[in-house]
C-alpha cells in the first residue's frame, strides 16, 4: 500500500476576500463593495469569536457565509447591521460606516435575522404597517407597501390573524417581507431557510435571486452548502472567527472534491471493501466510525466512478448492501478544507 | 418579483426635526400597545379589575376587623393605598413587554431601523402611562361605587392623582431597567412576587402605628409610603395623622423620591441599552 496522499491543505482557494476588496478599490470608477469587510474582530468577554475577517460583496451580488455553529456568522451579520460594535477593523455598507455614520447605513439595509423578530400579539398588516411607519413612511405609503408585501409573499389571507398563530414557515416569510419592506441596498439574511419546508426554501431562494438580479446586494449565512451553492456569487467559509476558504462556489467545491460515492457492505468485510473502492476510485476513502458498514470516498466523474466502483465490487465478490453518489456534506468540506476534521467525527483514512 | 428598486430617500414622509421623529415614533410604539389591547381584551379586563378584587379583599372580607387609629372608616382609609398598589403593579406590565421584545428579537428589529433611537423607550413611557391612567380611572369609580370619597377640593384631589402618576412614572423605569437587564424569566417572576412584600409592609393596608417599632419604620421608608400618606392627606381621607418625620414631609417624600428613583433607574436603563451593542 502506498502513504496515504495528503488531502489539500487550508490554501485559500480562488481570489481571497483581500484580492477581491484591493480589486474593488482600483476598479474603474472607484464602485466600492456594497459590504466591505476588513480585519474585523470582536470579542466577548474576552473570547475572539471573530479574529480579522474580511468580506467584500459588490454591488447586485450574493454572498455566502457558510460556516457551522458558533463559527461567527451571526456576530458578522450583527455587526453589520449595527447591532453589535466591531472592537477592531473596519466596516462599511453601501459607502457608509458602521461606527460612524449607523443610521446611514439602517436606511440601506434590511435585516432578516437567524430568529423571527416580529410582534406576536399584533396581525402581520399591523405588523407591517408599524414597521414601515418606523421606517419613516407616509401612513398611506406604509400601508400600500404592507400590502404589496402580504400579496408578494402569500401572507394575505392570514393578514389580520395574530401572528402567534403563524406556522414556523409563515413567521418566516414575514420576517422576510419586513426586511425587504423599503427595497434595501442590502439585505442581510441570517440562515434564512433554516425551518422551512422545501417549497419555503425553493420560494426564499427565488426571491433572493430576483432581488441580486434587481441589483441589491445580499450578504446571507447558512449550515448548507446547496444553499451556497444554488444562490452565491461568491462563498465565504468561516471557521472559529476567521475565513478559512473563499471563493465562487465552483472554485470551493473543486476544493472540496466534487461529488461523493457511499458504499454499505457487511460490517465484517469493510476493510476488505475499502481497499477495493479506494482502488477503483483512486482516492483515499474513510470508514466513519458511527456508520458500520458503510466506505465513503469523494470522486471526479460521477459516472464512471459509480459503474468502476460497482464493477470492481463485483469482481471481488462482495454483496453491497446500499450504493449511492452524493453531495460532500459539510463535516468532509471542512476536513478538505480546513485539513481536519470536525471534532466529532473521527475517521480513518484508507489509501490505495 | 415585480417590485422595482427605489432610492429609500426618495420614499420617506417629509422630513421632521429630531425631536419630532422621536415623538413620532413614539407614538407608533405606543399605538401597537393600544393595538394589543384591541387584540387582548381579556387581558387588559384582568389587568384592570385585578385591584378591584383586592378591595373587595381588603374592603370586605378582611376590612371588618380593621380599626384605624383616630377613627375613620378603613374602606376610606384603605382606598389610596389601593391606587398607590395600582401604581405599583403597573410595573410587572413594563417588565414584561421590554423582556418580551428583548428576547423575542423586536428590539433588535427597531435597533436596525433608522428610526429615532429615544423612540422606542418613549412609546413604551407613554403606553404604559396611557394604561395606568386608565387604571386609575377603573379603581377611582370603583372607590366612588364602595362609598370612599374624596372630602378635600379638586385642586386637591388632581394634586392627589398626579403624585400617584408621578410614582407610577418611577416604577416605569425601573421595569424598563430590570426588562432590559435580564431575560430570565426566573428574575422577573422573583420581582413580580415581591411586589407583594413591598406593598404589604407599608401603609397602604394597615397604619404603621400598628406595626412592631422596627417594621414601621422600614414601611415608612418605603417609597410607596409617603405616596400613600400624602395623597390621603390630599384627598382628605383617615389615617394621613402623621408621626415621625417622613410621615410629616409626606408631600415633600412623595414628590422627591420617585423623581431620585426615576433619575437612578432611567441612567441605568441607558446604561443597559447602550450595552445591547457590546
Ligand atoms: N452576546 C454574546 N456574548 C457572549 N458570547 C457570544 C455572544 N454572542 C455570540 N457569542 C459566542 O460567539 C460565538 C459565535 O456565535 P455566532 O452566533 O456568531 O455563531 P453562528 O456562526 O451564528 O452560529 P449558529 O450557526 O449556531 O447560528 C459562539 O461561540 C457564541 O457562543
Ligand atoms: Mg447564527
Amino acid at each position: 500500500m502506498a502513504a496515504p496522499p495528503t488531502p489539500p491543505r487550508a490554501a485559500p482557494v480562488g481570489p481571497t476576500a483581500r484580492d477581491q476588496t484591493a480589486r474593488d478599490q482600483t476598479a474603474g470608477g472607484g464602485a466600492e463593495a456594497a459590504v466591505l469587510v476588513r480585519g474585523l474582530r470582536k470579542t466577548f468577554g474576552g473570547r475572539t469569536v471573530l479574529d480579522g475577517v474580511d468580506l467584500a460583496a459588490p454591488p447586485g451580488t450574493v454572498l455566502a457565509l457558510l460556516g457551522p455553529n458558533g463559527a461567527g456568522k451571526t456576530t458578522t451579520v450583527r455587526i453589520v447591521s449595527t447591532l453589535l460594535r466591531p472592537d477592531g477593523g473596519e466596516v462599511r455598507v453601501a459607502g457608509h460606516d458602521v461606527v460612524r455614520e449607523p443610521d446611514a447605513v439602517r436606511r440601506r439595509i434590511g435585516l432578516v435575522g437567524q430568529h423571527a423578530a416580529v410582534d406576536e400579539v399584533l396581525g402581520a398588516r399591523q405588523n407591517l404597517v408599524m414597521f414601515g411607519r418606523l421606517h419613516h413612511l407616509g401612513k398611506a405609503e406604509a400601508r400600500r407597501r404592507a400590502d404589496a408585501m402580504l400579496e408578494r409573499f402569500g401572507l394575505t389571507e392570514a393578514a389580520d390573524r395574530p401572528v402567534q398563530t403563524f406556522s414556523g414557515g409563515m413567521r418566516r416569510r414575514l420576517d422576510l417581507a419586513a426586511g425587504l419592506l423599503v427595497s434595501p441596498d442590502v439585505l442581510l439574511l441570517d440562515e434564512p431557510t433554516t425551518g422551512l419546508d422545501p417549497q419555503g426554501r425553493l420560494d426564499v431562494w427565488a426571491a433572493v435571486r430576483g432581488l441580486a438580479g434587481q441589483g441589491v446586494t445580499v450578504v446571507l449565512t447558512t449550515q448548507h452548502l446547496e444553499e451556497a451553492d444554488r444562490l452565491a456569487d461568491q462563498v465565504c467559509v468561516l471557521d472559529g472567527g476567521r475565513v478559512v476558504a473563499s471563493g465562487t462556489p465552483d472554485e470551493l467545491k473543486a476544493a472540496i472534491g466534487g461529488d461523493r460515492i457511499d458504499v454499505v457492505v457487511a460490517e465484517d468485510r469493510r476493510g476488505e471493501a475499502a481497499r477495493v473502492v479506494a482502488a477503483a476510485t483512486g482516492t483515499p476513502v474513510q470508514q466513519p466510525e458511527d456508520r458500520p458498514g458503510l466506505v465513503t470516498a469523494p470522486v471526479a466523474d460521477r459516472m464512471a466512478a459509480l459503474t468502476a466502483v460497482v464493477r470492481a465490487l463485483d469482481d471481488a465478490g462482495l454483496a453491497v448492501v446500499d450504493v449511492g453518489l452524493r453531495r460532500p456534506t459539510l463535516d468532509e468540506a471542512y476536513l478538505r478544507i480546513t485539513g481536519r476534521p470536525a471534532e466529532a467525527a473521527q475517521q480513518t483514512e484508507v489509501a490505495a | 418579483m415585480t417590485t422595482t428598486v427605489i432610492d429609500p430617500a426618495d420614499q420617506r414622509a417629509p422630513a421632521l426635526g429630531r425631536l419630532g421623529w422621536a415623538l413620532a415614533d413614539g407614538w407608533t410604539i405606543a399605538v401597537r400597545d393600544l393595538q394589543h389591547w384591541r387584540r387582548q381584551p381579556g387581558q387588559l379586563a384582568v389587568g384592570l379589575l385585578f385591584p378591584v378584587l383586592m378591595v373587595v379583599m381588603f374592603g370586605y372580607v378582611l376590612g371588618g376587623g380593621m380599626a384605624i387609629p383616630g377613627g375613620g372608616d378603613y374602606l376610606d382609609f384603605l382606598m389610596p393605598g389601593m391606587f398607590a398598589l395600582t401604581m405599583v403593579f403597573g410595573l410587572e406590565a413594563t417588565m414584561t413587554a421590554v423582556t418580551t421584545d428583548a428576547s423575542r428579537g423586536v428590539t433588535d428589529r427597531f435597533r436596525s431601523l433608522p428610526m429615532a433611537r429615544s423612540g422606542v423607550v418613549l412609546g413604551r413611557a407613554v403606553a404604559d402611562m396611557l394604561g395606568s391612567v386608565l387604571g386609575l380611572a377603573v379603581m377611582l369609580l370603583c372607590g366612588l361605587a364602595v362609598g370612599w370619597r374624596a372630602h378635600g377640593t379638586l385642586a386637591e384631589a388632581l394634586a392627589a392623582v398626579a403624585l400617584l402618576l408621578w410614582l407610577r412614572f418611577a416604577f416605569l423605569w425601573l421595569g424598563i431597567f430590570i426588562g432590559l437587564a435580564t431575560r430570565d424569566p426566573g428574575v422577573i417572576m422573583a420581582v413580580q412576587i415581591l411586589v407583594w412584600p413591598f406593598a404589604f409592609l407599608s401603609n397602604a393596608f394597615v397604619p404603621t402605628s400598628t406595626m412592631p417599632g422596627w417594621l414601621g419604620a422600614v414601611a415608612e421608608v418605603n417609597p410607596m409610603a409617603a405616596t400613600v400618606a400624602a395623597t390621603r392627606d390630599l384627598f382628605g381621607n383617615p389615617g394621613a395623622q402623621a408621626d415621625g418625620w417622613l410621615a410629616e414631609h409626606a408631600l415633600l417624600v412623595a414628590v422627591v423620591s420617585p423623581a431620585v428613583m426615576t433619575l437612578v433607574f432611567a441612567a441605568l436603563a441607558v446604561r443597559r441599552w447602550q450595552r445591547l451593542e457590546r
